[in-house]
């Protein structure tokens, strides 16, 4: 990246764009993480008794929990993930198309939603169990069955939901590289499992990072899988001892010690590849030649991706749509049309704010490469992996000081009471989304800017474009399948995101997330059906548009198969 | 000239219509959710014509929201689910005194704040269930039988970080002192049958399945599950008895929802009359109906399956008590090793 540096650097006029693009960034950045800072001022109270409290009884759980659920997502969605993009993208077997979008649609379905859909399937007194012991005559005690409300069972659950993040990030990876790769791969003799290993994993490792990033992130701020599971977590850790001991610092401390670690993982992970380029050195590309498979290696690929569709996404929408049928006679009526319109012009607005914020970033990054703008970037991402009531309440305390101040100051002035401007508005709610989910956008933009050679920024500024032209005219059309997936991922985590709508909106507004919560949580999970299923139907047709225009993004790909 | 006075009197307008319009709306911060307080609202809109705006959240960030928004915040009033909540944000502050003989009539004083800052709206008992075809109606009758070695592995209940719970054992300090109550609380975790999960119907469902004998559920659930719309829940309901605890000295477990009428509250006369209405006998049969809460109101007739489980000894404790022995009751819990 030096010699961006160099060009960007070479006249006094391009150094003072370039301090703009600079300042900008760590302005965005600030006001991104503000919400973040003001729950981390609270860090500066002593609560060295609550902490002795914690150590001795329940801070160990918390810890070995954490780790062990964040191990376990991790290797569940790298499994399910990366394979199932890499059949996809470069095998031929029978039902590829249909996977390729397909394989998406778990994402869609809330973690929560799912773990009380499997909890009512396979529990002890769920149908299955009930069945068995019809059956073989068997009583409690008699025979083993896992245990679904266990820490092996959110890990399943998460891994389930949030393995589609690795996968669409992975499959945007293999498809943008180039076929020449790949070709000489073949010509040295590797087959498909050492061109696998050898040069498609190691050259997409940006992308599978960035989408494992997200999973984990996820994860570990998920608070609704965890608390009726009875997994005691860092989460649930934060809202027991904000909420029930009553402690705020300590809560607040918990929190940064959670986001610390979070901050290490990938700073390790950036020191781990901090040599290597992951650019491509050539532009020419072809239909990807795919490699054939045939009986029971085809049957194999088949049955590798429909296991994780089936499970998170078949049967439990199957079962949800079973409940739906139901119960749709009370449940639809026309406020429900009214959530439908306020969730996707939410996800969609916030989409798209995400994604322009996070190309202003990553691209200010590469103008410069300092670490000031490199810090930034984590800052405004650590949102991710915050818990949404956290990041709710860091939200309301700096905005209702902003009014209460603005509108102080407008009495004294001029007389006029103005109240509360920004607090209990959509922009408030909007606001929120943002900084949970620019982690989302930010990443995936990163990983695609991060593939196109620093040569062509240098091409275009030697004939004259400005930076933000290079963005344009270069930059955004090879990227095109990564910005729709930044955007879909958004638009999606919005669809579906709960705790910080609950607590920001303004008065009698709904989303389909906070109907399906409330009904869900009340333990009415076949009246909450109705809105869960329409959280997913929303957000088939995105994925079904956006997988379709990710495949067409393939450069000289327009006509892949 | 005349787009100068159009502007002139839009601007006039605006000023003078919004407070009129504002004189006929109430503001609500809700920890109940809309499912469970909608139908009521609508119903005083029904009478009164006036409006009522609603946001429904979790009950600590909606403390958290009204503090910060401070003088300025729209809410009139703050609906909770439970006691302590309401005695937090008494001493936050965030409430004003209300003096309203309707309202001093229709709730019993231990079901109020002694000073006006909150009123009870309904009540929910937290009682002892047990599978009717393995525990007898004698075999246990106090919180304390729970811990009796005879039900090892037998006792299903929800979580330590579930407000009910919290709510529970405060009560239990308040009366007994700390000290008794843990050795009550490494007892009952003793006798736990299963890691502590789920919600309170997945207890009932539990208790029906055979996985344990014993629960502590609030009556509600079993309420709803035993008028349910899914076969499956109204047959596990079935198999459950309600046992009341205590009846002979200080009575059964329980808590109420309640609200307050905010310090800086605009719409102080509608939040008022709003108050009124939910303790009057028509909202107040509508909880028992509606979502088996036994209502505050003496002299309420209750729904067919609230009559069905019979008369019961409330304890009298007074519900402000909880929310200051709610920290005492989580650090409590985490000792005993209750999850």
């Amino acid at each position: 990246m030096s010699d961006v540096q160099a060009a960007a650097g070479g006249s006094e006029r391009s150094r003072l764009q370039f301090d703009w693009w600079s300042a900008g960034v760590c302005v965005v950045a600030l006001t991104l993480a503000a919400p973040i800072l003001v729950i981390f001022s609270f860090v500066f109270h002593p609560a060295g008794e609550v902490w002795r409290h914690l150590a001795a009884t329940v801070l160990r759980e918390y810890v070995t929990n954490s780790l062990l659920l964040v191990l376990g997502v991790g290797v569940g969605t790298l499994l399910m993930g990366v394979s199932t993009a890499w059949l996809c993208t470069l095998c031929r077997f029978p039902g590829r198309r249909l996977f390729q979008w397909a394989l998406l649609l778990p994402m869609a379905i809330p973690a929560y939603i799912i773990a009380y859909t499997y909890t009512g399937m396979l529990d002890f007194s769920g149908p299955v169990q009930t069945t068995l012991r019809a059956w073989f005559d068997w009583g409690y005690g008699d025979y083993w069955f896992p245990q679904v409300r266990s820490l092996g069972g959110a890990v399943v659950m998460l891994s389930l939901v949030l393995y589609p993040y690795v996968y669409l990030l992975a499959r945007a990876a293999f498809l943008e590289q180039s076929t020449c790769v790949l070709e000489v791969s073949r010509t040295l003799g590797c087959g498909p499992w050492r061109s696998f290993f050898t040069i498609a994993l190691p050259l997409a490792r940006p992308a599978i990072i960035a989408g494992l990033t997200l999973a984990l992130m996820e994860a570990l701020a998920d608070f609704g899988t965890v608390q009726y599971f009875g997994v005691n977590t860092f989460t649930t850790g934060i809202f027991r001892t904000w909420f029930g001991l009553g402690d705020s610092s300590a809560a607040a401390q918990l929190a940064a010690l959670m986001m610390t670690f979070v901050l290490v993982l990938i700073v390790l992970e950036r020191w781990s590849r901090r040599q290597a380029k992951y650019h491509h050195t050539t532009q020419r590309y072809r239909t990807l030649p795919g490699f054939q498979l045939r009986g029971w290696r085809a049957l194999g690929a088949s049955a590798v991706c429909i296991l994780p569709l089936f499970f998170g996404f078949a049967l439990p929408a199957t079962q949800l749509g079973a409940w739906a049928l139901r119960t749709w006679r009370q449940t639809l009526d026309p406020a429900f049309f009214q959530l439908v319109r306020n969730s996707l012009l939410l996800a969609a607005t916030a989409a798209v704010l995400a994604l322009l914020l996070a190309l202003f970033m990553a691209y200010g990054k590469r103008l410069r490469r300092s670490p000031l703008i490199e810090g930034a970037l984590r800052i405004a991402g650590m949102g991710y992996a915050v818990p949404g009531l956290v990041i709710a309440v860091g939200v309301i305390i700096p905005f209702a000081w902003l009014d209460n101040t603005v509108d102080a100051w407008m009495r004294s002035t001029f007389g006029i009471s103005t109240g509360l401007l920004l607090s209990g508005t959509i922009t408030a709610v909007v606001f929120a989304y943002l900084v949970r989910f620019l982690a989302v956008s930010l990443h995936t933009v990163e990983a695609a800017m991060g593939k196109i050679r620093p040569s062509m920024d240098d091409a275009g500024r030697s004939l004259g474009l400005r930076p933000a032209a290079v963005l344009g005219r270069i930059h955004l059309p090879i990227m095109r399948g990564s910005l729709l997936t930044a955007l879909l991922l958004v638009f999606v985590d919005v669809l579906k995101e709960l705790p910080a709508t609950l607590i920001l909106r303004p008065f009698n507004f709904n989303t389909l997330a906070v109907r399906a919560f409330e009904l869900a949580s009340d333990e009415m999970l076949a009246e909450s059906s109705l809105a869960a299923l329409a959280i997913v139907l929303a957000g088939l047709a995105p994925v079904i548009l956006l997988s379709r225009s990710i495949r067409r993004s393939r450069p000289g790909g327009e006509h892949a198969s | 000239m005349w787009p100068k006075r159009l502007i002139l009197s839009a601007v006039m307008a605006l000023f003078t219509v919004s407070p009129a319009l504002a004189a006929g709306e109430v503001n609500i911060y809700s920890a109940r959710q809309e499912v469970l307080i909608k139908p009521l609202l609508d119903q005083f809109s029904a009478q009164t014509g006036i409006k009522v705006n609603l946001v429904a959240g979790n009950a600590d960030a909606l403390i958290q929201r009204l503090t910060s928004e401070g003088i300025n915040s729209p809410a009139d009033i703050l609906l909770t689910v439970d006691a302590g909540n309401l005695n937090r944000a008494k001493e936050l502050g965030l409430f004003q005194q209300v003096r309203s003989e309707n309202l001093e009539q229709a709730v019993p004083s231990a079901y109020r704040d002694p000073e006006g800052h909150w009123y009870g709206l309904s009540m929910r008992a937290r009682p002892i269930m047990v599978a009717k075809d393995k525990v007898k109606a004698d075999a246990l009758s106090t919180y304390q039988d729970l811990t009796d070695s005879q039900w090892r592995r037998k006792v299903c209940v929800r979580s330590s970080s579930n407000v009910y719970n919290q709510s529970m054992v405060a009560a239990m300090i308040a009366q007994n002192g700390v000290q008794t109550t843990e050795d009550w609380a490494r007892g009952l975790v003793a006798n736990f049958a299963r890691p502590p999960q789920g919600g309170d119907r997945d207890q009932i469902k539990a208790v029906a399945a055979g996985q344990c004998d014993i629960a502590l559920v609030n009556t509600y659930y079993l309420g709803g599950m035993l008028n349910s719309s899914q076969a499956d829940e109204r047959e596990a309901a079935s198999k459950v008895a309600i046992i009341w605890p205590n009846q002979n000295d200080r009575g059964v477990h329980v808590n109420i929802s309640g609200a307050g009428l905010t310090r800086h509250a605009r719409n102080h006369d509608n939040a008022v009359r709003l108050l009124e209405f939910l303790v009057s006998e028509e909202a107040q049969r509508w909880y028992a109906e509606a979502n088996y809460e036994y209502p505050v109101r003496p002299g309420t007739p209750v729904s067919e399956t609230l009559a069905s489980w019979g008369e019961f000894k409330a304890d009298d404790l007074n519900l402000a008590l909880l929310g200051d022995h709610n920290p005492e009751a989580v650090r409590l819990m985490d000792r005993a090793g209750w999850r």
